[in-house]
């Protein structure tokens, strides 16, 4: 998916939560962010650091990434998995220091108690967890600003982990952390999100707090089917009214 | 290796108990000095523990070396000796190779022939044999009893590149492409190969025959320092890629976002991998299932943690390969079994085991 023309800021101790159609870029403007993509015009910026630029090992110890569905080529332990987010800092603090992290950031994501158990018996959920406290592990001792880009971190979640994972990313943004969320739920973005960007065919069709931004006429302009209720407070495509206006199909 | 139809050994938790680092490798050490104890002082023509000691102690010039002791050390010195170093240095080789290839590929049936070393060492050790005198003409003179393990080596190191280059765009290489070109390399240096063997006379392809069975008959001194470099060396090298390793357990991209130049650790890995496979094989023809199944043990027993899986692979490569030495010769007296023909035969049903244990896995 190509993206253009898309001009965002993220800083510290914000939440940008990213919404929009399948196929609308998330994923590639996530990817250019975190660096793995070179823009082929503009910059990628995140906490002031352009992400191609950097050394992978300075830039690892700035941002770390949560992927959708991380799956292990090899059988490790959960806490192997979350120790291995310390990689950037191998040789800058020692083992203590490393496995203190550990310990806190699996604490932080609610898995301290599956530190010992194999990752792939895991639920899709606590593997979700598990990768959130590998990341958590990366940017503990960022000697400046931190940047967290989650990719629907929330798909594989029941309801009381998914609040208590956007609970966990606003905690990270109050103590200074910049976070960039993917969701598909605009209940979600609406509860977590300090401003909203919502992508579009490559392109930004709206950003700003999410009172102005996840307007229903809007989201219906923009996923082609109506919605309904307030941003917080029930926002919620209109499935029966799509189902019974076949114009308002996906284009 | 996404869509390769291959799975993880999804279920099998790693160990719960971890015994301390240094013991684990002195425990690991204490192992190895005792199959290379095993190998010098068993087989065919057994020597004496104390014919052992006087020989040390004459080559190190401490003591005179005992008329009593004169014959051991003549087999010790002039057979035995190198064929147990040339055994270990090989079977250390064998197995970080194979590690480091599981790694890369995120796959733990990997080996080392699916970049295409063992098919294109075949090739050029073939060719060697079948056109030497003919086609080398001047250079087969020059490098006499060289010239199979130089044509071995060259052939496996490039037939890696080839495939290494078709793999690579723009600077990255993909490790689904690097399994399917080598694949197709493969059955392209099978085919040669199948050409040469052709036209080759009865003896010849007696001579090819037992060189792709592999055998330490020939482990002679001046062979040591050359596998010490192309062979000991490049594993040893390999122990350092185990973070990047470890960081690919979780993925290519994860492994970025963690901080591993990614590209850079797949080429060393591959290079590294390559040359000393290439060596092994030029040295001793071709060797399987130790750099497959080797690593496998080391995961199940001390899990899959590349800082262990690497060095401990090394260790039990050349222990295993010091005794499936000891068993080829020992095995059918006064022949020699090809020791490719023991590991294989010891290495692949405990591959198809670990094949069955995995079975419930789609």
């Amino acid at each position: 998916m190509l993206i253009e023309g898309v001009s965002l800021r993220l800083g510290a101790g914000e939440v940008l939560a990213v919404a929009g159609p399948n196929g609308a870029g998330k994923s590639t403007l996530l990817r250019a962010l975190a660096g793995e993509l070179r823009p082929m015009a503009g910059v990628a910026t995140i906490c002031s650091i352009p992400a191609p630029d950097w050394p992978p090992r300075l830039l690892a110890r700035r941002r770390a990434v949560v992927s959708q569905a991380v799956e292990l080529a090899f059988p490790l332990a959960a806490a192997e998995v979350v120790a291995l987010g310390r990689l950037p800092w191998h040789g800058a603090g020692g083992a203590a220091r490393d496995a203190a992290a550990v310990a806190a950031a699996m604490e932080r994501a609610g898995v301290a108690h599956l530190a010992r158990r194999a990752y792939a018996t895991l639920s899709g959920g606590e593997r979700q967890r598990v990768q959130i406290a590998r990341a958590l592990a990366q940017i503990d001792g960022a000697e400046a600003p931190a940047a967290l880009l989650l990719d629907e971190p929330t798909a594989s979640l029941d309801a009381a982990h998914r609040a208590a994972l956007l609970t966990t990313l606003r905690a990270l943004a109050a103590a200074g952390v910049a976070v960039l969320v993917v969701l598909h739920d605009l209940n979600e973005a609406a509860f977590v999100a300090d401003r909203v960007a919502l992508l579009s065919a490559g392109r930004l069709a709206a950003s700003g707090p999410p009172g102005v931004v996840l307007r229903p006429a809007a989201l219906a302009a923009l996923y082609g089917i109506p919605f309904r209720g307030r941003p917080g407070d029930g926002l919620l495509p209109d499935f029966a009214a799509a189902a019974a206006s076949p114009t308002h199909r996906r284009r | 290796m996404d869509g390769s139809g291959l799975r993880p050994l999804a279920g099998a938790a790693p160990p719960a108990t971890r015994i301390g680092g240094g013991r684990l490798a002195a425990l690991g050490l204490g192992g190895l000095v005792l199959a290379l104890l095993a190998g010098a002082l068993l087989g065919p023509a057994g020597v004496s523990a104390a014919g052992l000691l006087a020989t040390l102690a004459e080559a190190l010039g401490l003591a005179p070396l005992p008329e009593q002791h004169a014959r051991d050390a003549a087999v010790l010195g002039v057979v035995r000796a190198p064929r147990v170093l040339l055994a270990a240095m090989l079977g250390a080789g064998l197995a970080v190779a194979g590690a480091a290839m599981q790694g890369l590929f995120r796959n733990p049936l990997a080996d080392p022939g699916l970049i295409g070393v063992s098919a294109g060492a075949a090739l050029a050790a073939v060719a060697a044999t079948v056109l030497g005198p003919g086609l080398f003409g001047a250079a087969a003179g020059l490098l006499g009893l060289w010239l199979l393990p130089v044509a071995a080596f060259a052939g496996g190191l490039g037939a890696t590149l080839l495939i290494a280059r078709l793999a690579t765009r723009q600077g990255v290489t993909g490790v689904a492409t690097l399994l399917l070109a080598g694949i197709a390399v493969n059955a392209l240096c099978g085919a040669l190969t199948g050409l040469l063997v052709f036209a080759a006379d009865d003896r010849q392809v007696r001579d090819i025959t037992f060189w792709t069975l592999g055998s330490l008959g020939g482990a002679r001194w001046p062979q040591l320092p050359v596998a010490a470099l192309l062979v000991l060396l490049p594993a040893l090298a390999l122990l350092a890629l185990a973070r990047p390793l470890n960081a690919l357990v979780l993925g290519e991209r994860e492994a970025f976002h963690l901080g591993i130049r990614v590209e850079a650790a797949k080429r060393w890995a591959v290079l590294l991998s390559a040359v000393a496979v290439s060596a092994g094989v030029a040295l001793a023809g071709l060797v399987g299932f130790v750099g497959l199944v080797v690593p496998h043990l080391v995961r199940l027993a001390l899990g899959a943690d590349h800082r262990i899986v690497l060095p401990g692979s090394a260790i039990l490569g050349a222990a295993l390969m010091v005794l499936a030495d000891l068993a080829a010769r020992s095995l059918a007296v006064p022949a020699e079994l090809p020791v490719g023909v023991v590991t294989a035969l010891v290495g692949a049903p405990f591959f198809l085991g670990l094949l069955h244990r995995r079975g419930a896995a789609p």
